[in-house]
């Protein structure tokens, strides 16, 4: 085995060497495959064949060959690779590792990620930073449900160039016919998932076959080999380039009164000085002035440089802020669709909110139930309440204050975003914007203060008091429950105040003469609006005889909250019913002040709903009363 | 002395970035975004060259401004003297203020290279550090580490999270997209963040040439008062060497590769004085950067160990 050899210009001209490597660029890769692909045998290949291994690594692995590794006597490149201890022991990968190596051409960062099930997250990670993945497939085995998750998750994240590279060829005696058929076969799945283009190698990561130099054993293969191929595709900063301007404002730089400049990495497009350029989301409009660096000031910056630029004018920008090009600005919105890959073993609480840090803006984000999840294998939707770890999902996002954005598919900078749990600081979710549902109304920065509306926000609703009215035994609990209950189902966040509860609790000083069932009243009102101010949907099961009451608590809540339902049973077929026993009991005397007997119902002359108990069953009834509501549930929510 | 003409000003119409212009860019946004969202962050100097790349690239992510944060010296009272000499020089350059912390038990019980092996470490260094961490309530500290060193760290996140109790996990880290880090803690945990993560040796050297950044001298070649110890070639750099009876220092051209505690670092026979001899020699070279510290040398898992209990 030999260990790394230098170049012969390091030792006749290393100025010349220094020069010729300084202007090379630079490719982000990511290598995916299954536990068994070689995946890890393969990069190691790379760094071997690539001379980056040295003397006392070499040997170290020659050592650790023997001991733990699985190819007998010879080198096992794929402990070159893994890491940490842990892994060792189980001879597997757990996380993405980051590797690096040069040719004469560019330098390389390799995103490793494992390939089992259930590291989804750890692929999307590696995924976001990369410009090429290498889709690894066993020859022996074609093309897996894995390869198809894999090929999904790289085309997700938007990575333009795809590599198939069809491994162990050496374990099938370079079968051509083998590889055609699992190059036909990938390439029938990835049309039907929109993958446009892919290039298709047949390697041998252990024996080094089309890796960084052409093999021998399959003259049929006229194609790139691997290294090759990296070497010379189109990297992303380069395509960002002749985009728009925008540049997220990182931080603002005032050392004194004199200099007031904004950081920041340049998401896309090209800036000069004497440029006009506009402040989003306020929309105030400037020039840059200079484009400082300590190095003197720039003519010209681009795409994934780090800047500081100042503006010919004194106006408000701060961090979070983006400056955009004057005529091409980007919009702001508070009401997305996304796509979420969910990354955290406690699942994603629809309604409840996250932070969401996009760019240099975090705000605070709701989303709502996912309308669908994707089974990463078979690509299928399906309908989900929630998304679990390593879940793929499409859900609506609503932000507290309007944000700076554009479609993931136009920027990855502008587009992509991370979900923060604000109890445990977890990134929890990583999401990609497709497109706005709405412009923002209101894009100013606001003081976050936990409102009533910031309950309601929280729990993706909006907050009702559903006031059942209705004599005793009408079936004002009966209905009530039910429509709780199919509240609930929907994910609403409700509460149901009823006789049992307050009668025996809150209420249990109070009588039943006229003033106490007043006050009565007005006791369940003010709870019931506390409630709603923290969001809930009440739902109230109470005779509450007199309009004037009922009237009292509609006054305390907002326009269009409170719902008074009016449980209509005729007094007859209430006293017929008789559940409870008790017009009996009134009939006989034994109960005083009895509504409809002793003491009068004042029926509602326009409640929002009526129910006619002799017409409808309690399940109809819930069923009327629950799409009432959701329909008048408003658009936003 | 080759200059990268795009980094430093600008053409009509500039051509592609170069691989050094994106992590020069990089480490700059990381750097930025600590002082945007820390509370109190800090950067941790060791003097050493990827030290003072980190250095150079916080004074240009801040120009013109200082950068907004201390230099913190987790010392052992063991380094090189240049490195003393320098440590002082580039804080003042940089217009920062310089905060040494020294571990009060290491010096109370004389914690030293020569009769304390490990403990020497760990008391000056890792316990050493927490201390300081503590003690100013700093809630994220740079360092210059890099993941092509060493296999645990090419695994580490750029923004690594910490306990309240320093210790790290590397099974519950935060997942990183984009170019999107996660700052967010609670009260008294804190992140280290490592705006180097994906430099190599290689890059951090051009770099140092393009940039004309001042290195401690012993990166270079020149004669020096030396003894070898089981293979290492040992500095003796003040009397407080301990020679073995019959040893002798031998003047010798030696330079460093990495710096450390002097006792501890092995030096490299060379007459490699200037930046592209060095390079040259480090890339013709056949054994890899950090043989020469005595710290990695016991088993393949050792860094990983250390960096859960605290070490940098």
């Amino acid at each position: 085995m030999t260990a790394y050899r230098p170049d012969a210009l390091i030792a006749s001209d290393i100025s010349a060497y220094l020069e010729l490597h300084q202007r090379k660029s630079l490719l982000r890769f990511l290598t995916c495959g299954s536990v068994d692909d070689g995946k890890s045998t393969l990069i190691g290949r790379l760094l071997y064949d690539s001379k980056q291994i040295f003397e006392d690594q070499l040997s170290a692995l020659e050592n650790d060959s023997r001991r733990v590794g699985t190819q007998g006597q010879a080198i096992d490149f794929a402990l070159l690779v893994d890491g940490l201890a842990a892994e060792r022991e189980q001879g597997i990968t757990i996380d993405v590792a980051y590797r690096f190596f040069a040719t004469e051409k560019r330098k390389f960062i390799v995103a490793d990620t494992p390939g089992h099930e259930q590291y989804t997250r750890n692929m999307v990670t590696g995924a976001s930073t990369a410009d090429l993945a290498v889709i690894l497939i066993d020859a022996r085995k074609g093309v897996l449900a894995q390869t198809k998750r894999h090929s999904f998750l790289a085309h997700l994240l938007g990575i333009r160039h795809l590599v198939v590279a069809v491994n162990k060829m050496d374990l099938i005696d370079y079968d051509q016919g083998v590889f055609d058929r699992i190059v036909d076969a990938y390439a029938e799945f990835a049309q039907s998932i929109g993958i446009q283009d892919f290039t298709a190698i047949p390697i041998s990561g252990f024996r080094g076959d089309n890796v960084t130099t052409r093999s021998d054993a399959m003259p049929w293969f006229t194609g790139p080999v691997l290294l090759d191929h990296l070497e010379t595709v189109e990297v992303d900063a380069e395509i960002d380039r002749i985009k728009p301007f925008r540049m997220p404002v990182q931080w603002v730089n005032r050392p004194n009164l004199d200099f007031r400049g904004f950081a920041g990495l340049i998401a896309s497009g090209t800036v000069r000085p004497g440029d006009p350029v506009r402040i989003l989301p306020s929309g105030r409009t400037s020039t840059v002035a200079r484009i400082v660096t300590m190095n003197g000031d720039k003519d010209v910056a681009v795409a994934g440089e780090s800047v500081t630029l100042t503006l010919a004018d004194e106006i408000d920008c701060s961090r979070g802020d983006v400056i955009a090009t004057a005529d091409a600005p980007p919009q702001a919105a508070d009401q997305f669709k996304a796509t979420l890959v969910w990354m955290d073993p406690a699942e994603l609480l629809p309604g409840r909110a996250y932070w969401l840090k996009l760019g240099t803006q975090t705000v605070s984000a709701v989303i709502r139930a996912p309308e669908y999840a994707i089974d990463v294998n078979t690509m299928a939707r399906a309908p989900a309440k929630t998304l679990a770890l390593n879940d793929i999902g499409v859900a609506e996002i609503v932000t507290d204050r309007g944000i700076v954005f554009e479609p993931y598919a136009e920027s990855h900078d502008l587009g992509g975003f991370i979900l923060i749990d604000k109890l445990t600081n977890a990134t929890v979710g990583a999401g990609m914007l497709d497109f706005a549902l709405r412009r923002a109304q209101n894009v100013h920065w606001q003081a976050v203060e936990i409102t009533r509306e910031a309950h309601a926000q929280q729990k993706g609703q909006q907050p009702r008091l559903l006031w059942f009215t209705g004599l005793s035994g009408s079936g004002k609990s009966t209905i009530a429950n039910l429509v709780e209950k199919k509240l609930h189902a929907l994910g609403k966040h409700s509460f149901l105040l009823d006789g049992d509860n307050i009668r025996h609790g809150l209420n249990r000083d109070l009588g039943f003469s006229d003033q106490d069932r007043v006050e009565n009243i007005r006791r369940i009102g003010e709870v019931a609006k506390l409630m709603t101010d923290a969001g809930l949907i009440v739902l109230t099961a109470f005779i509450s005889p007199f309009r004037a009451e009922r009237a009292m608590v509609r006054s305390l809540l907002p326009d269009g909250e409170f719902f008074e339902i009016f449980v209509d049973t005729p007094i007859e077929e209430a006293e017929r019913r008789d559940v409870k026993g008790l017009y009996k009991k009134a009939r006989a005397g034994e109960i005083a002040n009895f509504t409809g007997i002793s003491s009068p119902y004042e029926p509602p002359r326009a409640p929002e709903i009526h129910i006619d108990t002799t017409r409808t069953t309690p399940e109809e009834a819930a069923e009327q009363i629950v799409e009432a509501i959701m329909g008048v549930w408003s658009p936003t929510l | 002395m080759l200059q990268m003409s795009a980094m430093d000003s600008a053409t009509a119409s500039p051509s592609p970035l170069t691989h050094l212009q994106r992590l020069e860019a990089e480490s700059i946004h990381i750097l930025r975004e600590v002082v945007a969202e820390a509370e109190r962050p800090v950067m941790l100097y060791s003097i050493g060259k990827d030290s003072a790349v980190m250095l150079h690239l916080a004074r240009k992510a801040f120009f013109p401004a200082p950068p907004p944060f201390p230099l913190l010296h987790v010392d052992t009272t063991w380094k090189f003297k240049a490195m003393y000499e320098l440590r002082e020089r580039s804080a003042a350059a940089a217009g920062m203020e310089l905060l040494v912390h020294r571990n009060p038990e290491a010096i109370a019980r004389g914690i030293n290279p020569f009769d304390h092996g490990g403990l020497h470490t760990d008391l000056w260094k890792t316990e050493g550090l927490k201390q300081a961490l503590d003690k100013y309530g700093f809630d994220a500290a740079f360092g210059g580490a890099r993941r092509d060193e060493e296999k645990s760290r090419a695994k580490e996140r750029i923004f690594s999270f910490r306990t309240a109790s320093h210790r790290w996990d590397p099974k519950n880290q935060r997942p990183e997209l984009w170019r999107l880090y996660n700052a967010r803690k609670a009260k008294g945990e804190s992140i280290r963040v490592f705006p180097l993560s994906n430099w190599t040796e290689l890059d951090i050297w051009q770099y140092i040439l393009a940039e004309k950044i001042e290195i401690v001298p012993l990166y270079f070649a020149a004669p020096r008062p030396t003894v070898e110890r089981d293979g290492m070639l040992l500095m003796v750099d003040d009397d407080r060497f301990r020679l073995h009876p019959g040893e002798v220092p031998v003047e010798r051209s030696i330079r460093f590769r990495t710096l450390g505690c002097y006792p501890l670092t092995g030096a490299v026979e060379s007459t490699a004085d200037t930046l592209e001899s060095v390079i040259q020699e480090m890339l013709l070279t056949t054994t890899s950067e950090r043989q020469g510290r005595a710290i990695d040398h016991d088993q393949a898992a050792s860094m990983e160990k250390k960096k859960q209990e605290g070490y940098f």
